[in-house]
């Protein structure tokens, strides 16, 4: 079985169902509006901040803030790419046209991944400018010390989340059931557990907590993480990969 | 050719495929026949892979279907006419499978021609009726322009137009030299259309015959006589050297006997016949027979427990373990 055969017949997968499209542009309208709004209203609010609030200010990060609802609609990408083979039946049909399970989940995912890379790393730096025209004065530049980094890295991480709910998808099988896990944990769990004293120790290694330190360019007063932007991301990694292996083992032993 | 060997599936303690084997031959269409739930769809998702067996072994040309290269052009198979993305084009739904196993796009246009379905090649599949989605399906299976081809329970749901198309395209594939394997619960489609057949009951192998000679077999023709003078007629066809079969009803059956002779020695003898009928099993019952038999075998032999076993209706078990 050629692997570019599964990869071209999974483009087709994608390219061909509506829900592709409208989770990716609420995706990106989500973020990059978000994004302007918070940047808005923390240009306004500038004057009225602590001192301690404008040595932290960091003008890169908040462009992004509209990444924490849009990338809810990544979520919800990444579990209809692989769970709707699974809520249609058309996985049967799937696994007898390609029977290496291996071959097919990660071809899949692979051309899924492509996708969310281009669309996030193009979200990424629209978010940017458009959120550092908005904080006019208070604006940052691309070529200033590690904000193309955090540019960059918000594309990454737009495209883990998304990979990482394949994986969950793909062990859970049920959109609904894996909607259903992954949207109130990212949304407010994680943050729960990320920011609350006693369990930020635990709490900044969950994926979002860890993967969204690369879009820091200024760190928090009193910021005492114990790894960095890359690290943070390699953390992410791991999530990720454990997510897909989970993904794989189940769908290598199931029946389908 | 797919061979089975020992194939045997179980759910828990409860056995779906009980050590079938049997071998499923070219140029003609075999009919896999038996009552819901007896273990056909199983046996269909364990010859392509789809779940694993737990014991025994099935290879399609002599090899395991996932070792296939590019199995749609060995194999082609219509399971589930519901196992489509509704939210995908008829021709976008083909053209993933043609495209997964290296099959060239023309052929997408080729099938859908087939099937009767290019007018609506660019609908989403889930508006589709039950009889477009079967065609839809069957072009999936024809994609790769298989030697094998496998239905399930093809003309379930179909009209009669549909059910006629079915038959002819399997006879004109079967007619090719291609290998035909399909299902039904139904004999008398069956006897229609297969050539071979496999019948199975529980997930165990009760016959593996020729139809002609299953229909030689079973189609027992008999004659059946009422009179008011039974003993009489019993002690003439007895000293006539005919075999009586003496049914529940108080009717006298004659097997293979001939109406005419019958009556005319009973008019010789001066006997009342109140019924003199040439009868014909059908098919169906034969399969009934056969089938009940296993249900019995099933509850009275096979289980080691002294309480009987619960006779649930055929078709439960096997949707739950979906």
């Amino acid at each position: 079985m050629a692997t570019g055969q599964v990869v071209r017949s999974e483009w087709t997968k994608i390219r061909s169902v509506a829900s592709t499209v409208w989770t990716l542009s609420l995706a990106v309208i989500v973020t990059i509006a978000l994004g302007m709004l918070i940047s808005a209203l923390s240009s306004s609010q500038y004057d009225n901040m602590s001192r301690q609030d404008r040595l932290s200010f960091d003008p890169t990060y908040i462009s992004f803030a509209g990444m924490s609802l849009g990338q809810l609609a990544m979520i919800v990408f990444g579990v209809l790419v692989v769970s709707n083979e699974y809520s249609t039946g058309m996985i049967r049909t799937s696994l007898a046209a390609v029977p290496q399970r291996g071959a097919f989940l990660f071809s899949k995912i692979a051309v899924a991944a492509g996708l969310a890379l281009v669309v996030g790393l193009a979200t990424s730096f629209a978010a940017f400018f458009l959120g550092q025209a908005v904080l006019g004065t208070h604006r940052t530049h691309i070529g200033d010390p590690g904000v193309l980094r955090a540019v960059i890295g918000g594309g990454l991480y737009m495209t883990l989340i998304a990979v990482f709910s394949m994986g969950v998808a793909a062990m859970l099988r049920s959109p609904m059931l894996s909607l259903g896990i992954l949207m109130p944990f990212f949304f407010l769990i994680s943050n729960i557990l990320g920011n609350v004293p006693a369990t930020k120790k635990v709490g900044r290694y969950l994926p979002d907590q860890a993967g969204s330190r690369i879009m820091r360019v200024v760190p928090e007063i009193g910021d005492h993480t114990p790894y960095g932007p890359w690290g943070g991301l390699g953390i992410m990694v791991l999530w990720v990969v454990a997510a897909l292996v989970g993904g794989y083992t189940l769908l290598k032993r199931r029946d389908a | 050719m797919i061979e089975l060997e020992g194939l045997t599936k179980r759910y828990g303690d409860k056995v779906a495929v009980d050590s079938l084997s049997f071998s499923v031959r070219p140029g003609l269409i075999t009919g896999f026949l038996g009552p819901n739930g007896a273990g056909k769809s199983t046996t269909m998702r364990m010859i392509l892979g789809l779940d694993h067996p737990t014991a025994g072994d099935v290879r399609i040309d002599g090899r395991h279907y996932d070792r296939l290269k590019d199995p749609l052009k060995y194999i082609g198979a219509l399971l589930d006419a519901k196992a489509v993305h509704g939210g995908r084009s008829a021709y976008n739904h083909l053209l993933c499978l043609a495209q997964s196993n290296g099959i060239p796009n023309q052929r997408v246009a080729e099938v859908l021609d087939t099937v009767g379905l290019t007018a609506v090649a660019r609908k989403k599949a889930k508006g589709f009726s039950l009889g477009m989605g079967q065609r839809l399906g069957i072009a999936g299976a024809l994609l790769g322009d298989p030697r094998i081809l496998m239905f399930d329970e093809p003309v379930n749901g179909l009209d009669p137009e549909g059910i006629h198309w079915i038959r002819n395209l399997m006879k004109s594939l079967a007619a090719q030299g291609r290998t035909v394997f399909v299902s039904s619960h139904l004999m008398s489609e069956m006897a229609l259309t297969a050539d071979h057949l496999v019948v199975i009951g529980q997930g165990r192998l009760l016959a593996d015959t020729s139809m002609a000679d299953f229909i030689h077999r079973n189609s027992r023709s008999y004659v059946q006589i009422r009179t008011p003078q039974r003993e009489r007629m019993l002690d003439l066809l007895h000293d006539a050297g005919v075999t009586v079969v003496e049914a529940g009803t108080g009717a006298l059956e004659v097997d293979g006997g001939k109406a005419e002779q019958l009556g005319e020695l009973a008019a010789r003898n001066q006997i009342v016949l109140h019924e003199l009928s040439p009868q014909q099993a059908s098919l169906e019952e034969a399969f009934m027979q056969l089938t009940a038999e296993s249900v019995e075998y099933h509850a009275h032999t096979d289980s080691p427990q002294p309480e009987p076993a619960q006779p649930h209706p055929w078709g439960d078990d096997w949707q739950k373990e979906r």
